[in-house]
């Protein structure tokens, strides 16, 4: 008894949160919600149905005849007339319910997601060069505006599933994939890699935020600006070890030298909420543990354990969680 | 049972060092070079590790990862050469030994090659000499990397000697 109460409790867990697709939080997954439900209803009477004739037909045997051989026929032929019926119906539905899926909407704001061993890198494109921005992990969205992601992928196959918004899509090397979705509700949607892609498969999440037009605008200002110089000691420390070091061959910190683009790039690390691809909250201690032994953390990425000393992790540490 | 006891011999997997220990990594830093800066010993703990860097394939993979990121392709191409010289063609400038060409990727070299030493790790470093050494292997060995995601422009790192490259005439 309290094992069916514990398991139907975690089973209504499931029906609301931030990666579920029972909260449709936006059209196309309200469709796909839509398409879910009708699928689990039709083929559930169709279920019901095949049960109620099965026991039916195990409680009264039927008595050979020639009359019954004719009237077994029909049966058989109705009910091969109804599957293909159902199915056909089902496919229509389906059809219909996705066709919208990989179409742009007009004046969509474009987003480039690219899937990497483990973490996303989310490119915002504009007309203008100098709006263009980078970031990783965290995709924030206006409420109400279409958005198109395109999809790519540097390594392996990875799949984009954000089930509160919309369906999975892969992102495949060497190939660009489109996807089309609007938030219709501000909030935190969580999104997973939904294809087995290695080690560390199951820490590769990311972020999307959906917030009001005015607020992401402000975001995205934010997000352009350089990165803001040092304020302490301490932080001008860690800016310099940061740029002579290894940390700068990989990732970017705009407004210093740090120019790399292998790993995410840095310029507002502590502005995102996790770090290492939703594994970490940002706080100080997460990013030193993280600089500290990267392998132990998430073993198997791609970071490797930079030698350095405990002034020079906490000045490194110090500068990272104050580039909001 | 005995061909169940076979196939329990097949589920030793090669050992994927994920990364080395501080001290280890100092250890492998410690390279004593001649006073020309060609060859010399390597660290102690190179051999004593079982060393990984030449014959693990886990570590080859890496060099090669490395060998893609860092631009290596930008001067020296697959290991044919362009602006830098070939690896393939089994002449090395500095000699071929691990020693000098840790030195050559940590240090640089005089006419363009630069240091790498505030780039990467001692690891990585440990990685590329690795794998640029499969590039020009003489004989073949066990270990190689993962295959190429491009097309081939030579043969896979596991099938030395590099024929047709060899015959080749030094790039310079």
């Amino acid at each position: 008894m309290r094992a069916l109460a514990t398991s139907l409790a975690l089973l209504c867990a499931g029906c609301t949160g931030s990666q579920t697709v029972l909260a449709p939080m936006g059209p196309q997954a309200a469709q796909l919600n839509w398409l879910l439900w009708s699928f689990i209803l039709i083929c559930g009477i169709i279920w019901l149905l095949v049960m109620f004739v099965l026991v039916l037909a195990l409680r009264y045997a039927a008595v050979p005849s020639q009359r019954g051989e004719r009237r077994a026929a029909v049966i058989v032929g109705v009910s091969v007339a109804a599957s293909a019926l159902v199915i056909i119906v089902l496919t229509v539905m389906s059809y219909a319910a996705t066709r919208g899926l990989s179409v742009a909407a007009d004046d969509p704001l474009v987003i480039r997601l690219r899937g990497y061993q483990w973490w996303w890198e989310v490119t915002y494109t504009d007309r203008r060069p100098d709006r263009m921005l980078v970031t990783a992990n965290e995709i924030h969205v206006p409420v109400g505006h279409p958005i198109n992601i395109e999809l790519s992928a540097a390594d392996v196959i990875h799949s984009f599933w954000v089930p509160n918004l919309v369906g999975k899509q892969d992102l495949i090397p060497g190939r660009r994939n489109d996807l089309t979705f609007t938030a219709s509700r501000p909030g935190v949607y969580r999104g997973q890699c939904a294809e087995f892609c290695g080690l560390q498969h199951a820490h590769m999440a990311l972020l999307v935020i959906a917030e009001e037009p005015a607020a992401f605008e402000a975001w995205r200002d934010a997000q352009l600006q350089v990165a803001r110089p040092p304020e302490t000691i301490e932080q001008e420390a860690g800016r310099t070890f940061f740029v002579s070091q290894p940390c700068a061959a990989c990732h970017t910190v705009r407004g210093t030298n740090a120019a790399g683009t292998l790993g995410p790039d840095l310029t507002h690390v502590a502005s995102r909420r996790t770090i290492a691809a939703g594994l970490l909250e940002t706080t100080r201690g997460s990013l030193a543990a993280w600089i500290a032994d990267p392998q132990t953390i998430k073993p198997g990425n791609n970071m490797p354990m930079v030698t350095m000393t405990p002034e020079q992790l906490r000045a490194v540490s110090a500068w990272l969680v104050d580039l909001q | 049972m005995l061909l169940i006891a076979l196939a329990l011999l097949a589920c030793k997997r090669e050992a994927r060092e994920l990364r080395t220990d501080p001290p280890a990594t100092d250890a492998l830093n410690g390279v004593v070079p001649m006073a020309n800066r060609i060859n010399g010993g390597l660290p102690r703990i190179f051999i004593a590790q079982g060393s990984p860097y030449e014959n693990n394939a886990y570590q080859l993979g890496q060099g090669k990862r490395l060998y893609d990121w860092f631009n290596c392709k930008g001067c020296h191409a697959n290991g044919g050469g362009a602006s830098g010289p070939a690896l393939t063609d089994g002449r090395w400038r500095y000699g071929p030994d691990p020693v000098s060409i840790f030195l050559t990727i940590r240090d640089g070299r005089p006419h363009g090659m630069p240091a790498f030493a505030n780039r990467l790790t001692t690891e990585q470093i440990w990685q590329l000499t690795g794998y640029v050494r499969t590039m020009g292997a003489y004989s073949a060995q066990t270990a190689a990397p993962s295959r190429n995601d491009e097309m081939q422009s030579r043969p896979a790192e596991n099938r030395a000697p590099a024929a047709t490259e060899i015959r080749m005439p030094p790039s310079r």
